[in-house]
């Protein structure tokens, strides 16, 4: 036992050293605060997935510039929908080494799962990085140019014969085909996929008739000439280059509230100190101006929307508002 | 011709020395993590991504690819030398690869892994050359019913696996599936079978945990028990002229290594499948066309070569439908697209003609990554050897901390260290009741694949049960996972009779 | 092990009607259009699996299965003592990793089966009780960038991170 009870003895006696030696550098700086390990980046969607890959682009945009003193460590904690991530973020709360990537389950979740008892509005917000848009999509076999020949056809097909593909019912694709059917007032069969991508993949080869997708999930085949947008689900002028040139339903004639985005954001527990919330919003306001960021933004047809602080929490609550009505609760 | 043209250019890039030094220190990593229970190919190449924002986009490809390769040559070795298998793709290679280290022959089993893995490697790397754009049609072609189709014929493909007790064979078989479903239901988006409401179940029973509780602390305790605390783990030695005799009684092998690649390839290039079931299909349809399967799970060379050449095979084919369509065949090559994003490569259709130098430097880099993998494993065989040796009270606590920061480190949770530990406790017991658990951890990784496909294919279908018939890719598939079910049964009913014949004439 | 195998299947027989029970927060029916519900799967596996444990049980009654022909304990007095002892000595780690953190909860778990079950010398278990954390840091946290737990040891390891990171 001896020789065990020196080693830790030792062992305890340097790594007391190596404090003290730094909390004197420590308040030598003494400005901002700076985090001291590496930085859970909770990500609420499994691996793979188009919340992830956003992610951990993110976490690259940070990596090769050295934006922050210490790596970020991406966590996929994407069970139940988000649920997971959030409960982890109520149970570290005041935990200054953690913060959320979010989408829209952020709302949806703690409404269609009242009783996890997550309060979204405890939390910290840092940053919106961008909005992400969605477009209606058909193969370029079908032979529909317009959203007019879209109706058409899904109406002479009927619910059975017209499958529309998307991820989970209760996710922003159900809650989009759920506003297109209103709108029109069609009817069609919502097969549900484990992922964007996934989806995607299932129009190209026609195992579904239409999709939802956001611009990132398409634009490979798009180009490839394998499928095209009919519209956009924003107000007009919002998107730049070719996904600009895609008329929204608005332009279309279908009135303004044919729009529906997924919101990337990040947030932090509650009760973090301020200038803990300030390392992050600056952290991610560089991550935001940086080129490679803007230039992901135009090409994957993404809105540009910096919001951070109380108007930020403003806007999760209004979004929450709205997304409990869009779910019926 | 052109193709070959294309191949010249693609190996100037992977010899250039950036990018040979890359591939050589990326199988190395690679292998090592491969090796390690826990850590498989995904979490390489997740966790090194950063790392390749240092080099242009081509060798940070390679680099990866390297990784990728190296790891699933590494993932034999847990699962010969532990019994552990390092990643799901690997569990097949516990069957008879454990057994053999246990005779003593754990340098013929790792010599067989890594000749299989490179010939798997190779073959489909050349499949890959010739066909990538014609085979890119063909995983289009495959929807829900299709990869429901494919799942039957993977679970009909190893029903044999299982012991003579065929209500626990059963049982071992559903409670798998049961721990697949747990997490969320993808079709209705709903939580399900949150057990005791714990909020670790949300994310469902990672594989791992199953596989490292079950292979990992039940094995040791299993060993423990039957060895009484205290021997030697296995007599395993090494020397170049075992490994010689080991490679010429590899020869005979090569029906099973081909068969294993071409299966595996195709299997790997299918966006649902990836690597797992292709493994696992190589390993029972080897066994099935095999003269002698009774020798099969008790350290059976062919046992070895089959898995491992298709797993290797798959990986390969997985990278096909990501670099041409943009969907990952496995969780790595998903991690492989997020790095092609970054480095701001469109992956997708177009990537064949507007980055040809990126397509064809990977391809020529796997040729060799594949080689150097296989020359350094071999390499470091016999230092595997050597860890072997140790006194198996020194071993085993070791192996206990790996076990239990290898369940740690996929998700970090507590949650599932814990959960391991249970598997590993009730399994242990369980087997000892001749409770038979590879179909258990087999079903836990198709699980969910199968729910979904079939719930998918009848929300398509309206609820018609006959549309896995109705379409000509599955309506095949499903006839031949179908023969497959039935003819062990016919098997056993016709022993019986013939047993029961033979009884009553000698009566 | 005749008696063994009866609890097991029973204890098992138990555990389906839970996941059968558990399965019924989601629809487990046929739903019109749609094929099965999000609870059907599972509801009918556990089903599945209470079926299987009758057979079980039926082959243990006429005995059919080799324990239930076994007059053998299921573990005798040595085997269980190991048993309790290393599934313990695990436990007990892995509850202690909330409170000291993998760093010390490992080593001193290997300290104790080093030495109590296998009787190394102190020399030879100093040395993997003082590697074993350096490695594990090394290779999880500095190069895979994977944080293990630490519990209220974590402020220590700050300057470790200030150096390497």
């Amino acid at each position: 036992m001896n020789k065990l009870s020196t080693s830790a003895l030792s062992l305890s006696l340097a790594v007391g050293l190596a404090l003290g030696a730094t909390t004197v550098a420590g308040e030598a700086k003494a400005k901002a605060w700076e985090p001291k390990k590496p930085i859970e980046f909770v990500i609420m969607a499994g691996k793979g997935g188009g919340a992830d890959r956003l992610a951990r682009f993110i976490q690259g945009i940070i990596e090769k510039h050295k934006m922050s003193p210490k790596p970020l460590i991406p966590i996929n904690k994407g069970g139940g929908s988000g649920a997971e991530a959030l409960q982890y973020l109520k149970a570290k709360n005041g935990d200054p080494h953690v913060i959320l990537a979010t989408l829209n389950s952020y709302y949806t979740t703690p409404l269609r799962q009242p009783k996890l008892g997550i309060d979204i509005s405890k939390y910290t917000p840092i940053a919106r990085l961008a909005e992400d848009t969605f477009q209606l999509w058909v193969h370029v076999d079908s032979g529909i140019n317009s959203v007019k020949d879209y109706v058409a056809a899904v109406k002479k097909a009927g619910k059975k014969g017209w499958k529309m593909g998307g991820t989970g019912k209760g996710a922003e694709d159900s809650l989009v085909t759920g506003m297109l059917m209103k709108k029109f007032g069609i009817d069609m069969t919502y097969v549900p996929y484990k992922g964007g991508g996934k989806v995607a993949k299932e129009l190209i080869g026609k195992h579904i008739n239409s999709t939802v997708n956001n611009p990132a999930e398409q634009v490979g085949f798009w180009d490839a000439g394998k499928s095209k947008p009919l519209a956009s689900f924003t107000p007009p002028g919002m998107l730049k280059g070719k996904w600009g040139k895609i008329p929204t339903f608005q332009d279309l004639g279908h009135g303004s509230d044919m729009v529906y985005y997924m919101q990337r954001s990040i947030v932090a527990p509650g009760g973090i100190a301020d200038d803990v919330r300030d390392f992050y919003v600056s952290l991610f306001q560089k991550v935001y101006t940086s080129s490679e960021w803007q230039g992901y933004l135009n090409k994957k047809g993404l809105i540009p929307g910096w919001l951070t602080g109380d108007k930020l929490q403003a806007y999760f609550i209004a979004e929450k508002a709205k997304h409990a009505k869009l779910l019926g609760k | 011709m052109e193709i070959l043209g294309h191949l010249a250019d693609g190996f100037l890039i992977s010899f250039e020395p950036l990018n040979l030094a890359l591939v050589i220190f990326g199988a190395m990593v690679g292998l090592f993590i491969g090796a390690m229970p826990g850590l498989g190919s995904v979490n390489g190449v997740a966790i090194l991504l950063p790392m390749t924002f240092l080099v242009p986009p081509t060798s940070a490809i390679i680099f990866l690819g390297a990784i990728y390769y190296g790891a699933m040559y590494g993932g034999a070795i847990s699962s010969i030398m532990l019994g552990i298998p390092g990643a799901s793709t690997a569990v097949a290679t516990t069957f008879d690869g454990r057994p053999l280290a246990l005779k003593g022959q754990a340098d013929k089993a790792l010599v067989a892994a890594a000749t299989a893995s490179f010939v798997g490697g190779t073959i489909s790397v050349i499949l890959f050359t010739a066909f990538a754009p014609p085979l890119a049609e063909v995983a289009l072609a495959f929807g829900p019913p299709e990869e429901f189709a494919l799942m039957m014929l993977a679970f009909a493909t190893f029903i044999g696996l299982g012991g003579d007790d065929i209500p626990k064979t059963f049982f071992s078989i559903f409670i798998g599936l049961v721990l697949s479903a747990v997490g969320l239901d993808v079709v209705s988006g709903e939580p399900r079978l949150i057990f005791m409401d714990l909020p670790g179940f949300l994310h469902g029973v990672n594989f791992l945990v199953l596989a490292i509780g079950i292979y990992g602390i039940g094995e040791m305790l299993w060993t423990v028990e039957t060895s009484r605390g205290n021997v030697s783990m296995s007599k395993a030695t090494v020397s170049a002229k075992r490994v010689m005799a080991a490679l010429r009684e590899l020869v005979g092998t090569w029906k099973t290594m081909l068969m294993g690649s071409f299966l595996g390839y195709f299997v790997g290039i299918l966006p649902a499948a990836g690597a797992t079931p292709g493994s696992l299909m190589a390993y029972g349809v080897a066994k099935s066309i095999a003269k002698d399967p009774s020798t099969y799970g008790k350290g059976n060379v062919d046992g070895v070569v089959a898995p491992e050449a298709a797993n290797n095979a798959a990986s390969t084919g997985s990278m096909l439908p990501m670099l041409t369509l943009g969907i990952p065949g496995s969780p790595t090559t998903a991690i492989l697209l997020g790095g092609m994003v970054i480095w701001g490569l469109e992956p997708g259709p177009l990537l064949f003609v507007d980055h040809k130098e990126f397509v064809w430097g990977l391809i020529a880099s796997l040729y060799s990554a594949n080689l150097f993998s296989l020359l350094i494993n071999i390499a470091f065989i016999p230092a595997f050897i050597a860890v072997l040796k140790l006194p198996f009270t020194i071993l085993a606590p070791v192996i206990f901390a790996l076990c239990v920061v290898g369940g740690y480190v996929p998700t970090l949770d507590m949650h599932d260290v814990w959960l391991m530990f249970i598997f590993g406790v009730v399994g242990y017991l369980m087997r000892k009741l001749d409770y038979p658990l590879a179909p258990a951890v087999l079903a836990i990784v198709l699980g969910p694949l199968a729910e979904r496909s079939v719930r998918q294919s009848l929300i398509g279908s309206h609820g018609d049960i006959t549309i896995f018939f109705q379409r000509p890719i599955s309506g095949t598939i499903m006839v031949v996972a179908i023969i497959l079910l039935v003819m062990p049964l016919y098997k056993i009913i016709r022993d019986r009779m013939k047993a029961g014949r033979d009884e009553g004439g000698a009566a | 092990m005749r008696k063994a195998e009866l609890i097991m299947a029973l204890v098992m027989a138990v555990f389906s009607i839970y996941i059968m029970w558990k399965s019924t927060e989601l629809p487990i029916g046929w739903i019109p259009e749609e094929g099965p519900g999000g609870g059907a799967f599972s509801f009918w596996l556990g089903a599945a699996m209470l079926v299987c444990c009758a057979a079980i049980i039926y082959r243990w009654a006429r005995r059919l299965s080799p324990p239930s022909q076994s007059d053998e304990p299921f573990m005798d007095a040595d085997a269980a003592r190991l048993f309790f002892v290393i599934t313990g000595s695990l436990g007990l780690m892995i509850g202690a990793i909330h409170v000291i953190g993998v760093y010390f909860a490992l080593p001193i778990f290997m300290a104790f089966y080093m030495r109590y079950l296998g009787r190394h010398s102190w020399r030879l278990i100093a040395g993997f009780v003082v590697a074993t954390p350096i490695v594990a840091f090394f290779f999880f946290e500095i190069a895979l960038l994977k944080t293990l737990p630490k519990g209220f040891t974590e402020p220590w390891f700050y300057p470790l991170y200030d150096i390497f990171l």
